[in-house]
């Protein structure tokens, strides 16, 4: 399974059938004389959860970078509702609904987590600046509105309601993790990203993670795009796998098959004798 | 792509809050006996004293400080151009409400013998709206080629904006306007003298009695407190906080980075317009030796030595610096030198002693006397500090 395959329908599963939410195609990524990304194409279908996944350096991290719009791929073509977002503003992005986290986590550190999510909420919100000054009654509401849809969200992605008020650089790095994707839903994303969500937590906390996808999918109606290194949370959760590997696309499908996939094996551990 | 997990190599977390500081109640308290005080304040003194001027440019100041804090504190853009503010407000009452243009004939909510003269004669208020019509759009063209910049580079564009106005001023009694026969600016020469403020309900200003002026200035700068404080806690404010600390963070939480300065160049130089109008209808004259970088420098050492980011910081900085500047090295300690012998005029060092000054504060206090708890949060945690370089297109 090289590249050249990526606009076939991937092996087994029922996802190709659903619409799809975004669409890439023939993405690279250049810096300097580094090819980051080389030509990747790439479907995520509606309410679903895939992961990309592959070595350090793999450049999964600057694939999802010009999915957000911080990075603008040299060749390519990237589509979310239909809509070509290739080289879009990120807050326009956001706008259009997708949200992401970071993998070295991004809150605003002196911010409380609540205010975090309140950022989250900023294309959400209409206040203007002579609104604001005048406190009209509607920005007032809108205030009190996203107050309590912040604390919804915190609560659901299982803040305690005592760290609602604490700074974020406070909190443990299991609740920031917790706040960062808070943050992110607060924008009323279709499409979470989630860059490395796991990382640095321990198996009890990654299962509880695990779930708490599940429930975004399945409650939520939210598509999910992973990157992830936590083998067991990856095909644990995906319904699709793509696998990178010095920037191209080595093998694509559901997690049993690229698990067996001899490209993805010896990407990993090197050619077996 | 680090797979280690970082929460090992974090440091055992110190806990962080932005409580402290007075109670609500006796901020309260405080503040309506300071707002008093300052009220009565010019019953206590003698009307034409050159007490109650001092406190009239010290409060003028308050005014422009507060301004440069939205931009610098607020949303964290250094700005050393701001002078050009106080230029672009001053020529707005040079142009509009004096006899400036003496070809024109203009006269717009203005009463009594100004009538008489030529020139374009128009009320204060309106003036005011007019000055920060101008800032905001020349807030907005500093802002433009900054937008890519970031911390010590967006200073340098600053900077040369200020010096750009200042040279524009300078020369501007050699640029002759498409219209009439005017000129842009009176350069050194200066415009004087201006229009004295007209108001509704109100006697004419006049240089006998101060204290009109004292209080419209205390007037303004209680409605620019109120504007700021409200927009420091609306939704522009924590936009400006989140792009002050991670631009990236930001704008992939759908905060857009290039409105989002500009509102706070536009406020800001909105801000030090109204100062600039006011002060060149108190001092009567608008002179393009007033908008050096000094100044700029000036406003900019008041908003840190009070805290950067905290309103009342500013504020207690601007008093400070300004009674420093206007009284205590003029008035107070002038015969100091002379005293001990010396032969120079101790307002001559007035610079060095600012920045004396300033050097003890920032070795004993760097997030200023009142700070900001989030400022200091982030001075002492280095938050904001990080990289962050990413192709956002404008």
């Amino acid at each position: 399974m090289t590249s050249s395959t990526a606009a076939d329908p991937p092996a087994g599963g029922d996802t190709a059938s659903r619409a799809a939410l975004m669409t890439v195609q023939g993405v690279s990524k250049v810096f300097g004389g580094l090819t980051a990304v080389s030509d990747v194409s790439f479907t995520i279908p509606s309410r679903s959860i895939v992961s990309v996944i592959g070595p350090n350096g793999a450049g999964k991290t600057t694939f999802f970078n010009m999915l957000t719009g911080l990075y603008k791929p040299t060749v390519g073509r990237i589509t979310f509702l239909g809509k070509d977002v290739t080289g879009t503003r990120p807050d326009l992005i956001t706008k259009m609904g997708v949200a992401r986290t970071f993998q070295n986590i991004r809150l605003f550190g002196t911010m409380s987590a609540l205010e975090n999510v309140l950022v989250g909420q900023h294309a959400r919100m209409k206040a203007g600046i002579v609104g604001s000054i005048l406190r009209t009654p509607g920005v007032r509401k809108e205030e009190e509105r996203i107050r309590v849809v912040g604390r919804e969200i915190l609560d659901f992605v299982g803040m305690p309601a005592s760290s609602f008020d604490q700074l974020a650089i406070n909190l443990s790095y299991g609740d920031q993790r917790r706040v960062e994707i808070a943050r992110a839903l607060a924008s009323e994303p279709k499409l979470l990203l989630l860059d490395e969500p796991t990382a640095g937590m321990n198996p009890n906390e990654s299962d509880r993670l695990t779930q708490l996808m599940r429930r975004l999918r399945d409650e939520r109606d939210l598509t999910i795009l992973l990157i992830e290194h936590d083998m067991k949370v990856v095909m644990g959760v995906s319904e699709r796998v793509t696998v990178l590997d010095h920037g191209t696309k080595i093998a694509e499908g559901d997690p049993a098959t690229v698990r067996s996939d001899p490209a993805v094996v010896e990407a990993y551990l090197g050619k077996q004798g | 792509m680090a797979v280690a997990s970082p929460a090992q190599s974090t440091p055992a977390p110190k806990r962080y809050s932005l409580e402290g500081g007075l109670p609500p109640v006796a901020g309260k308290v405080l503040f309506v006996a300071l707002a008093v005080f300052a009220v009565l304040l010019p019953l206590l003194l003698d009307p034409i004293s050159s007490l109650l001027s001092d406190c009239i440019i010290a409060l003028a100041f308050v005014i422009m400080a507060l301004g440069l804090n939205v931009v610098v504190g607020f949303a964290g853009l250094l700005d050393l151009g701001y002078v050009a503010f106080f230029a672009i407000g001053a020529y707005a009452v040079g142009w509009f409400a004096s006899g400036f243009f003496v070809d024109a004939n203009v006269y717009v909510g203005v009463s009594g013998f100004v009538l008489n003269l030529p020139g374009i004669h128009t009320n204060f208020l309106i003036v005011l709206l007019a000055a920060m019509i101008l800032c905001a759009i020349g807030g907005i063209l500093i802002g433009l080629p900054t937008l890519r910049l970031r911390g010590d580079y967006i200073a340098i564009v600053t900077l040369a904006f200020g010096e750009i106005i200042r040279v524009f001023a300078v020369n501007g009694d050699q640029i002759a306007l498409p219209f009439g026969d005017a000129n842009l600016t009176a350069g050194r020469q200066g415009i004087t003298p201006v229009d004295q403020i007209q108001l509704p309900f109100l006697p004419q200003f006049t240089q006998l009695d101060l204290r009109p002026w004292y209080w419209l200035v205390l007037a303004l700068v209680f409605v620019t407190l109120f504007v700021v404080i409200r927009l420091r806690d609306s939704r522009l404010g924590r936009a400006w906080i989140a792009i002050r600390e991670d631009e990236v963070a930001a704008a992939s939480m759908g905060v857009p980075l290039v409105k989002t300065k500009l509102y706070a160049y536009a406020v800001g130089a909105a801000i030090g317009g109204v100062s600039g109008a006011f002060q060149a209808s108190y001092l009567n004259t608008v002179n393009a030796d007033q908008f050096a970088f000094s100044f700029s420098i000036f406003v900019l050492a008041m908003i840190i030595l009070g805290g950067l980011g905290s309103v009342w910081g500013v504020v207690f900085g601007a008093v400070l610096l300004s009674f420093i500047n206007s009284y205590l090295i003029p008035d107070v300690l002038r015969t100091v030198p002379k005293s001990l012998g010396l032969e120079f005029e101790l307002t001559d060092l007035g610079f060095g002693i600012f920045g004396f000054l300033l050097l003890i504060v920032m070795v004993l206090r760097p997030e200023g006397l009142l700070p900001e708890k989030r400022r200091q949060i982030e001075l002492t945690e280095g938050v904001g500090t990080g990289e962050s370089t990413f192709e956002v297109r404008a």
